[in-house]
């Protein structure tokens, strides 16, 4: 056995070598943007492509580190069985990518499904195009490339099999596996002609034909099965935690408790009598900013998980714990607090705020306060790897493979081409797997077990202590409503440590891709705007979390109009739409979001029309306004982020006591067309569990420079007596040849505002910091 | 040595007594199926059957596993039920990442074992110990419901 047990629904060995797949010996058709010689520092989430260069901005796909790719050598292979294998290159992690993206190729390539076989890419971004699995950007960055790569195949097949029958190739057509001559009903199927079509070059992109969407077999139509769920439902399916090789040793670290700190001494003689343990090993950290580092510490390397865990408990380690070592979440509230009653630099600014405040009929003002979270992916990070021959081989559960890839390389002083980072399925991301800090571990401990392969494993309490979490915020608003209860002002000051500080730890501000979600980009009828943005200080490792800095943002946005709505006296669903206004295609740079999710402001306008028709049909499938019984109320948001348009209409329940249950959630989405509708739907489903979740019982708090919460009963989430009893996903129809949404993220930001306003409904109880808890109890 | 009784064979294993019965399924005869998520028994994601009873692998040391029968996810399609539910899993589309499902399927197996129609608190109480990040549940009673209707038998 040389490889961990292949189940990833069988894996070609070429899917993984070097070797073209569908033929061999034509030069690749390849598109890089070169955008990847900027070098390993890929913080896809948020670099808009504008600002990286002098370039002439690259927006979308071509905006992205090392870009597309749309080689049908880089992607299909067809055996002479007619098996034909098609390589996912973005990483499953729950979001149903390694269905979503062969399904595409397979409907232009008139493939059958059941004939259909899924490979991961390695981490390999020259040969496949970006594979930052992230910023719900897989399907709205690939769509167009899979159908090329499909239909570069197909008329390979075709070509191959016109000039079998000597036919001109416009009387063949590929029809389910086969090509099939027209006149003459003869017909010949992909095994058949897998030999021939590879001898063929591949077609310049220019003559290819597209399918006409009305003839998708697939696409759009939601009745394919996860090519995952058998192997999933019988455990079979392989995590970065399954991965196994001969000989394999197994590790956990400890890690400084305190972002910043170091080793001072350690005792390893305890640890070393423990039955199991091999070794003790000194991982070296890096100051901050961390990046993608490793955080340093110490390792125990044992027999099997369960020793190198009791090893770790025997060490005895002095921590120098470093200036973040005074770290205290309540009196860091307090700070960011002050810091929104004071002006900041100011990032959006229309009319005259401070005068239409003080002519304003009445003056409202709100604090919300969302705190640092955690992914908790089920699966906690791990990663194995061995060294044989001055070549690194890595496993991992990666949402950034070649990122894993070129820091293992960099950290061991290889070559990228000497480190080969394999894809295995991920338990969970949510933005946590984008750091390869837990794969250069496991190389880091590879080497110095001499190459052997090691796989190091967080356990629960790990994953909480030593996460990249999101941010911690406040967010001010204050607002001027005229006598008829109009807004005319609106001032929103957002203060939240940066992302950019885990790279840049002078980054005090909000950088243009946080900002650019939910907080400047607001599209409301209001004369007077400004938004502002004071400094904050990160104490920890700052990083991505399912959608983000639209949490908060949209958590504040979105329960304040419904408190602007109370005050005016006025239903909160009609004062969202009036405040949304006419529908009308906003660019976004005049709104002063130079961002725009990478995506091209021409393409991608803000479409007040499209945001209204999500709350107006949330609004009327959940029956807005209908009857409800004491104690129940509903609420209603709305989000754009990661160009995707989503109301949600929360009914809320809460007994005498203060127990608050969810009955119902409708949802609508506007993400333009569907490719999967059925893991639209889920991926909505998901999200509104996880925003249910963080508003009612998340948080990581911070104390001496620790974080608190050590496991699942502290670090408390969502369990299925608290997910709604129904959730209604409403899908937007949309046109396949129009510019699609994003759909993994966006959510999740309207859930929180919709819940809190529909506990309003029901109870009259403002809630403005999360997570609500025991905020609602009675004594 | 330590002889373990996992899906139908006798297995002997070379660790401390008091080591989980989880990390000797996973590390050391290599049924990796059976997932850690806590190792606090408060995720589920561990859960295998002992004796038919749905128990955290987590916290259970072999010595104990070693007086019953242990059934892991690997052998659960082996029952009617537990195949029903594989299948029902599978159908309606219930995995996300599907990190959890493992243990998800066990209790639900387990569950419908015991109460072949469950009420939606039946199926609160008893899933409740299971936690799925990616927010799986309003899937997770609709495919127990689906074996219920359908019974166990097809
Ligand atoms: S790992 Fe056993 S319950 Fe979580
Ligand atoms: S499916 Fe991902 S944790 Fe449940």
């Amino acid at each position: 056995m040389s490889a961990p047990r292949d189940s990833m629904t069988s894996v070609p060995r070429d899917a993984s070598s070097d070797r073209p797949l569908l033929l061999a010996n034509v030069s690749r058709r390849t598109f890089l943007t070169g955008v990847g010689a900027l070098g390993g520092f890929v913080l896809a989430v948020g670099f808009p492509a504008a600002l990286r260069a002098a370039d002439p901005p690259k927006y979308g796909r071509d905006g992205m580190p090392d870009g597309w790719v749309d080689d049908p050598l880089a992607f299909v292979a067809i055996g002479e069985d007619g098996t034909v294998t098609i390589v996912c290159h973005r990483s499953e992690m729950g979001q149903g990518v390694r269905t979503g993206m062969p399904m595409i190729v397979a409907d232009e390539l008139e493939a059958d499904w059941k004939r259909v076989r899924v490979a991961q890419a390695p981490g390999d971004q020259k040969r496949f195009g970006n594979q930052d699995t992230d910023g719900s950007r897989s399907t709205r960055h690939f769509f167009e490339p899979m159908r090329r790569c499909g239909a570069a195949a197909r008329a390979m097949l075709e070509t191959a099999a016109a000039t079998r029958w000597n036919v001109p190739v416009g009387e063949v057509e590929a029809q389910n596996h086969e090509v099939v001559h027209r006149a003459s009903g003869r017909r010949v199927g992909y095994g058949a002609l897998a030999k021939d079509a590879a001898k063929l070059p591949v077609p310049p992109r220019e003559t290819l034909r597209l399918k006409d969407p009305s003839r998708f077999r697939y696409i759009g139509k939601g009745q394919l099965k996860l090519v995952d769920g058998p192997n999933i439902a019988s455990g079979k399916a392989q995590y970065g935690i399954d991965t196994r090789l001969p000989g394999m040793l197994y590790a956990v670290v400890a890690r400084p408790p305190v972002y910043g700190g170091k080793v001072a001494k350690y005792d390893a003689a305890q640890a070393l009598k423990v039955p199991g343990v091999v070794r003790v090993v000194e991982i070296e950290g890096s100051p901050p900013p961390a990046e993608f580092n490793p955080l340093g510490g110490v390792a125990v390397v044992g027999r099997n998980t369960w020793a190198a865990i009791k090893g770790r408990e025997a060490l005895k380690i002095e921590w120098a714990d470093g200036p973040n070592r005074e770290y205290d979440s309540a009196a860091f509230k307090a700070t960011l607090e002050a810091s929104a009653r004071k002006p900041g630099k100011v990032v959006r600014n229309e009319g005259d705020v401070d005068a239409a405040m003080a002519s304003a009929a009445r003056r409202l003002d709100a604090e919300y306060y969302v705190p640092h979270l955690a992914h908790v992916t089920m699966e906690p990070p791990a990663a194995t790897a061995r060294i044989v021959n001055g070549k690194c081989e890595a496993w991992g559960c990666i949402q950034s493979p070649q990122a894993a890839r070129d820091r293992i390389a960099k950290r061991l002083g290889l070559s990228a081409e000497n480190v080969k980072v394999n894809v295995t399925l991920l338990g969970g991301g949510f933005g946590r797997k984008s750091k390869p800090d837990f794969m250069i571990e496991a190389a880091v401990l590879s080497k110095a077990m001499g190459g052997a392969p090691v796989k190091v494993t967080w356990t629960r309490e790990d994953d909480l202590h030593n996460s990249y979490y999101h941010t911690v915020s406040v967010e001010r608003l204050e607002a001027g409503l005229d006598a008829g209860g109009k807004p005319v002002a609106w001032l929103h000051r957002t203060v939240a440590p940066s992302i950019m500080s885990t790279f840049n730890p002078e980054a005090k501000n909000e950088a243009p891709f946080e900002l650019g979600m939910t907080a400047i980009n607001i599209p409301f009828m209001i004369p007077n705007v400004r938004i502002e943005n004071p400094e904050a200080t990160a104490h920890t490792r700052i990083g991505w979390f399912r959608s983000v800095s639209n949490i908060p943002h949209a958590f504040a946005v979105q329960s304040f109009v419904a408190e602007l709505a109370a005050a005016a006296g006025r239903d909160p669903k009609d004062f969202l739409l009036e405040l949304i206004g006419p529908a009308r295609r906003i660019d976004p740079r005049t709104l002063g979001d130079t961002w725009n999710h990478g995506e091209d402001p021409e393409k991608y306008p803000v479409d007040t029309g499209r945001m209204r028709r999500v709350v107006e049909t949330a609004a009327r499938e959940a029956g807005w306004g209908k009857a409800l019984p004491k104690g129940r109320g509903q609420g209603v948001a709305v989000a754009y982020s990661f160009v995707t348009y989503v109301a949600a209409v929360v009914e809320a329940a809460v007994n005498e006591k203060g127990e608050l249950s969810i009955p119902r959630v409708d949802i609508a989405v506007d993400c333009g067309a569907q490719i999967n509708p059925d893991r639209v739907r889920s991926q909505l489903e998901g999200a509104c569990v996880m925003g249910v979740s963080l508003a009612t019982k998340e948080e990581i708090s911070f104390k001496a420079g620790r974080v608190v919460q050590d496991n699942y009963n502290a670090y408390e989430v969502a369990r299925m007596a608290q997910a709604p009893g129904e959730i209604r996903v409403h899908l937007i129809p949309g046109d396949f040849n129009a510019p699609l949404g994003g759909v993994g993220e966006p959510g999740v930001p309207p859930i929180a505002p919709a819940l809190c306003n529909a506990i309003f409904a029901a109870t009259g109880k403002r809630i403005r910091r999360l997570p609500i808890r025991d905020q609602l109890m009675k004594a | 040595m330590v002889t373990l009784h996992v899906n139908g064979k006798a297995q002997q294993v070379d660790v401390p007594p008091e080591t989980p019965l989880l990390w000797v399924l996973r590390d050391v005869l290599g049924m990796t199926g059976t997932k850690f998520g806590c190792g606090m028994a408060l995720c589920g994601a561990c859960t295998v059957h002992l004796d038919g009873r749905p128990t955290r692998a987590c916290i259970t040391p072999i010595s104990a596993a070693a007086q019953g029968k242990v059934t892991t996810i690997e052998a659960i399609g082996g029952d009617q039920v537990g195949k029903a539910v594989q299948a029902a899993w599978v159908d309606l589309g219930v995995p996300h990442c599907g990190y959890c499902q493992a243990g998800q399927i066990m209790s639900a197996t387990a569950l419908l074992q015991q109460n072949p129609k469950p009420t939606d608190a039946d199926i609160d109480s008893a899933m409740s110990g299971n936690i799925c990040r990616c927010g799986t549940y309003t899937r997770i009673r609709a495919a127990i419901h689906r074996v219920a209707q359908k019974g166990a038998t097809k």
